[in-house]
């Protein structure tokens, strides 16, 4: 804690906000936000450039680093990084063989993609959560003479619900598409609104149409609602112990903080897995025709 | 104060009762683990998986709970 004249809860309230771009509605010009207040304020429309610049950063170096060695591959004794990496990928190919049943080629990259990505941008949880912000603090103060109050930097993409409710909200529209093209529109809509409840009678099915498409539509929305919060919320409140771990004096933050990261390791993984599984199985019902 | 009062029993709620159900689930979901190991332990490599799944689905509920009840304790209140 630099910052001293900060208390607890603005020491806090600093560290979850986000690095906002946007479009300021008192005087309507594209700046940085100065105050949590005006970031508030910039709304729908205003981007979070910490989140967007790591998450893109964290995307590039899981595509460089695993093209270099898938270039460099030897069929003889294979190196530590080889190693590591071949083990990730059969990893996934067996998780996606045993979740997956149908034929598309889609599926196994994308999880691959979403596995190692969402695991990058959860690692950033385990930096010291001052570390990088100070520096930025630094940067902001000493380069652009910011006010250091006035520097807002948040270096865990997943800690922001607009990058996990984006990835899930992309894997629910291509969960959506897929439906349509395998089942067709017919069949698709058919299964919204004939499935929990059915009927010989057509007169009854007539009326329980709109009980399934209640039904139905709910947990349709459930989906990628929960996907994206669960990942987000385990983060948030990871990302929310080790800043209140902080707020203790320096010699006494290692007896709490050594713990919870250690139990934290757990946590990321997990959460980068199961964002992974649940993704295939989305894209396991859309191609689900139902003709067993 | 009132306002206050009332924020600390929420964060106190959240806490608790998402533990609770988490606890249970997570309870039944391991003794059942264990069952099923004793009964076939040839199936561990799969069921280990399984269960880490479910787990992370029941556990990530109290977790969030937990952070929401912290930012309302620490931040809000």
């Amino acid at each position: 804690m630099a910052a001293g004249a900060q208390t607890g809860s603005e020491y806090i309230k600093h560290h979850l906000t986000n690095w906002t771009f946007g479009k300021d509605p008192s005087d309507g010009v594209w700046k940085i936000a100065e105050t949590a207040q005006q970031a508030q304020e910039m709304g729908f429309y205003a981007i979070h450039l910490d989140s967007m610049g790591w998450s893109v950063a964290l995307g590039f170096i899981f595509i460089l680093l695993f093209s270099i060695v898938g270039k460099k591959a030897t069929t003889g004794v294979p190196g530590g990084l080889q190693n590591s990496i071949e083990i990730i990928i059969e990893f996934i190919d067996s998780n996606v063989r045993d979740t997956f049943s149908h034929t598309n080629k889609l599926i196994a990259p994308m999880a691959l993609t979403a596995f190692v990505w969402v695991l990058l941008m959860n690692l950033m949880d385990l930096v010291p959560v001052d570390f990088i912000p100070q520096i930025a603090t630094y940067i902001g103060v000493h380069v652009y003479g910011m006010d250091p109050h006035h520097v807002y930097f948040k270096i865990v993409p997943t800690t922001d619900p607009n990058v996990t409710m984006g990835m899930s909200l992309s894997v629910f529209f291509l969960a959506l598409f897929y439906s349509v093209k395998n089942k067709g529109m017919g069949g698709f809509v058919g299964e919204l609104t004939l499935h929990p409840f059915t009927s010989k009678n057509f007169l009854i099915k007539l009326i329980l149409i709109p009980i399934n498409l209640f039904l139905e539509g709910v947990s349709l929305l459930a989906k990628p609602i929960s996907h994206g919060l669960r990942l987000f919320g385990n983060l948030y409140a990871g990302e929310m112990i080790f800043i209140l771990i902080a707020l203790l004096p320096l010699y006494a933050q290692w007896t709490l903080s050594v713990p919870w990261a250690i139990f934290h390791i757990l946590v990321i993984v997990l959460q980068a897995f199961i964002f992974m599984v649940l993704m295939v199985v989305y894209m396991n019902m859309a191609h689900d025709t139902g003709d067993h | 104060m009132e306002a206050n009062g009332l924020i600390y029993i929420a964060g106190a709620l959240m806490m608790g009762l998402g533990a609770l159900g988490a606890a249970i689930g997570i309870g039944n979901l391991g003794g059942k683990y264990m069952e099923g190991i004793a009964r076939q332990p040839e199936l561990i490599p799969m069921l280990r998986t399984q269960m880490f799944i479910v787990l992370g689905l029941v556990d990530a509920v109290p977790m969030i709970s937990v952070g929401i009840a912290f930012y309302l304790l620490f931040a809000v209140a």
